[in-house]
């Protein structure tokens, strides 16, 4: 033991070196959920701001916020006011997915947990591992100074959507607050795909012995499923914002149609990454929801090899339905029926995921603590997303859907009620695990129902803004939806205060150092993690686990 | 069935529509807490919401269905009600149940949705009337593609401008949604809109037609609509274009054939005179209308 003990101080270095230099997965997965938490306030901060100006018709803080933040008055302030909505809209979207979802579940959740679940000491390549993290920071730095640099004439930062369609992100914003924000897009890209080859490769080669593909954990699967996604669909993305990159600086035309260029081949490509990405963002959680399911059950996870195999088919037809999201781009007829019958086929795998969690909850002996009532309240509302997902795979009705609240609420439903919910139960799942200290479930639990009504409150309404025909990216609208944008609103509020608490809970688990064990979840709780002590050593599995 | 259900649906919405434009002139738009879509004024609009109300009838019960098991769940298999939890984690045959079920509802959705995707890009006759709508940060030109040319521009009506343009009425002229010149078609009539843009993306769209289209610059794109009804219409741009994306509103006002034929044959030489003889024109038979 005395050794043991020399051995890990020998390892752990101490400090900022720690941190900065750091190689250890634990570690680096530590640094990037602490990157997430920030950037998600910030995002979140952004939606507020959003939900504030739509509370009522008229424009009611944009133009003040412009003056305070660009010092400019008057119709000008107006005007810059208009146009940094549009850049919240733009902002909220890119960081939120690729600052604060991807970073809490793939390099937040998935590095803490991969390498203790499939029997590993650290992932494959501990360095690029370091180097993954932190080439994050400066990308949001990049996104967060194209705020201040100029885009369209008289107007600051980038407000071109997150889908950042030209000729609008070329010709329309000649500022160069856009190359900021492609700068730092590829560089969130280039550590995505790092950790992607990393976490391919740790979970072909290194798994404990015994552990065969078929018995690892599903989070893994559903993390090398994402992490091929990802090495699959970013380079096009790099490809297609390189263009855009050389379409506004060097007078290349691959958009603009004037030089013989189009701009619907950026919405393919954009698209083509586009729609993998937004399984990028909900696969790992898929694959907590599942553990968590099974843990408070106490029940081995029903049907796991059709819950990997359905990842799988979502993974790969995923890649074959990006046009859903340009029917009305002026794609033909032909395509059109084509991508609505491809994009209703990815129904039957999301629908045996969803009987498959209540299969493992049927018959099982539930305990309802706090990471449970997350998932559970995963498997209802993106249940919700899903079916208004199977709604707008049909092109003919697709048509009035685009573009408007519908589509704001659907894949929210899907995204910021799925995946976050996915991560605020990993969040409540693992802590225990991670800190050693056990939160207090009470504020864990107000915390959860704080953000369920609220969260409802918020999203449902604007089904009904999207159907009455309200297009969505609007800063003011027709006084016709003032009384669900009202709603809506003040939802949002509500929301903002379950951040609050969340926050307050972290704060307090911290300070209370409650000793959490080994295993606070009991019998139920059977994949690795659970058989290290709390926190896990610094470095663990020196003694490689053997899986029957 | 399916048919009987379109048309009882289509009968209900019309039936409502004739009491609503009894009492003034008939301007869809959206309505206060208004939670479906708006009234339908195009076949194919009526076969959307058709359509719509047909998936909802599969969605609402799977949704419910999910939530239910969950709630017996919940309630049934609680660590306090069944303190040993079985083993199972395999049943071949309720894996089955939930593959091919899903299969054949998305089978009865897909029947009807691609009816109604190829009726959409079939017009019932050739257009009678062009109309090429180029989007412009932040408005739209019309141009008739008829033997004398007309073509014009439309912005959206800022308030100040309210009182000299006569629409002070906000019930037909909303906030946001009114313009200055209208796009004036004939009822009944097939009219093709070639869609596209000078400048960056917008899109053109109608909700009450059934109609969105991109405004792509370098390329045409087509819609077509045949108005049941004569009234206002409104539409938003629809595709993130700038600042003023939300202040580029999309107008058309439906007429009858014979007042869509003065209309343009004046509208050629004074635009503004054409349209105030258009308004004066519908208000006095409206009026004669609501004396008879």
């Amino acid at each position: 033991m005395a050794h043991a003990a020399t051995h890990d101080e020998h390892h752990a270095p101490r400090g900022w070196v720690r941190w900065v230099y750091s190689t250890n997965h634990k570690d680096i997965g530590t640094l990037y959920l602490i990157f997430a938490i920030i950037s998600g306030i910030i995002g979140g901060f952004m939606s507020i701001m959003m939900r504030w100006e739509l509370a009522e018709p008229g424009i009611q803080i944009f133009h003040g916020l412009a003056s305070m933040v660009y010092g400019v008055e008057g119709d000008a302030a107006l005007d810059a006011g208009k146009h940094m909505f549009n850049v919240f809209t733009t902002m909220h979207a890119l960081i939120m997915i690729f600052f604060m979802v991807m970073p809490a579940l793939i390099g937040g959740f998935a590095n803490w947990m991969i390498p203790i679940m499939i029997g590993a000491p650290d992932m494959a390549f501990p360095r690029m591992n370091n180097i993954s993290f932190w080439l994050l920071p400066p990308a949001l730095i990049l996104l967060l100074i194209s705020f201040f640099v100029p885009s369209a004439p008289g107007a600051h930062g980038v407000g071109g959507g997150w889908t950042m369609y030209p000729p609008f992100s070329t010709s329309g914003q000649p500022g160069p607050a856009m190359d900021f924000a492609i700068l730092s897009v590829h560089i969130a890209g280039v550590s995505s795909i790092l950790g992607a080859i990393n976490f391919i490769t740790t979970i072909f080669n290194m798994r404990a012995p015994g552990m065969t593909m078929h018995k690892m954990p599903l989070f893994a699967w559903s993390v090398l499923i994402t992490a091929f996604l990802l090495l699959l669909s970013l380079p096009v993305l790099a490809g297609g914002i390189t263009m855009l990159l050389t379409d506004r600086n060097f007078d290349t035309a691959f958009f603009s149609p004037e030089g013989g260029g189009d701009p619907i081949l950026f919405q393919h490509l954009f698209w083509f990454f586009g729609h993998p990405e937004v399984y990028i963002l909900i696969l790992p959680g898929f694959g907590i929801v599942s553990h968590i399911v099974s843990t408070f059950s106490r029940k081995p996870v029903f049907g796991y090899l059709g819950m990997a195999y359905a990842m799988v088919a979502i993974g790969a037809v995923g890649f074959v339905v990006w046009a859903h999201h340009m029917f009305t781009s002026g794609i033909s007829l032909n395509a059109q029926r084509y991508f609505t019958f491809a994009t209703m086929v990815i129904a039957v795998p999301t629908g045996i995921k969803i009987f498959s969690w209540i299969a493992t909850m049927w018959g099982g002996s539930i305990t309802f603590r706090t990471p449970m009532l997350w998932a559970i309240g995963f498997i209802f509302l993106f249940t919700v997303g899903g079916v208004t997902g199977v709604q707008l795979a049909n092109a003919g009705l697709d048509r009035m859907y685009h573009d408007t609240y519908y589509v704001v609420a659907h894949f929210h439903y899907v995204l910021s009620l799925g995946a976050v919910f996915a991560i605020f139960a990993a969040w409540y799942y693992w802590f225990p695990k991670m800190t050693g200290y056990m939160y207090s479930p009470t504020i864990a639990n107000i915390h959860f129902w704080v953000t369920f009504i609220s969260v409802n409150v918020v999203f449902f309404p604007q089904h009904f803004l999207g159907l009455a025909g309200m297009p969505r990216r609007y800063i003011d609208y027709p006084d016709a939806y003032a009384g669900w944008n009202m709603v809506s609103s003040y939802g949002s509020y509500f929301a903002g205060i379950g951040v609050l608490i969340f926050l307050f809970g972290v704060f307090e688990a911290f300070q209370k150092k409650r000793v959490a064990g080994a295993n606070p979840w009991g019998e139920g709780a059977t994949t690795l993690e659970w058989q290290l002590p709390s926190p896990p050593p610094y470095h663990q599995w020196e003694q490689l686990p053997r899986i029957r | 069935m399916i048919r009987a259900m379109k048309r009882f649906i289509a009968g209900g919405i019309g039936a409502g529509a004739a009491l609503f434009s009894a009492a003034s002139a008939w301007a869809a738009q959206p309505s206060d807490w208004e939670y479906r879509f708006q009234p339908a004024a195009t076949d194919i609009m009526h076969q959307i919401t058709w359509f719509e109300g047909y998936t909802l009838a599969f969605i609402i019960p799977v949704t419910l269905l999910v939530l239910v098991l969950l709630a017996y769940c919940i309630v049934r298999f609680r660590a306090s009600a069944n303190p040993v939890p079985s083993r199972t984690s395999h049943n071949t045959v309720i894996e089955v149940i939930w593959t091919v079920g899903p299969v054949l509802i998305l089978l009865l959705l897909a029947v009807p949705s691609f009816q109604l995707l190829t009726n959409q890009y079939s017009p019932p006759e050739e257009a009678k009337l062009t109309i090429k709508a180029t989007a412009n940060q932040w408005n739209w030109d019309y141009e008739y593609q008829t033997d004398d040319a007309l073509s014009f521009n439309s912005a959206m009506l800022q308030e100040g401008d309210r009182a000299a343009a006569g629409k002070e009425d906000k019930s037909v002229y909303p906030r946001l949604l009114a313009v200055d010149n209208e796009m004036v078609v004939p009822a009944n009539t097939v009219v093709r809109v070639l869609v596209t843009a000078s400048d960056v993306i917008h899109a053109f769209a109608v909700p009450s037609f059934g109609v969105k289209s991109d405004a792509v610059p370098g390329r045409l794109s087509e819609v077509w609509f045949k108005v049941e009804k004569e009234g206002f219409y409104y539409g938003q741009c629809s595709e993130l274009c700038g600042k003023d994306h939300a202040f580029m509103p999309i107008a058309v006002r439906v007429v009858s054939p014979e007042q869509y034929e003065t209309w343009v044959a004046a509208a050629k030489s004074d635009l503004p005179a054409a349209n105030k003889a258009l308004t004066a024109q519908i208000e006095a038979a409206s009026k004669l209308a609501a004396a008879n």
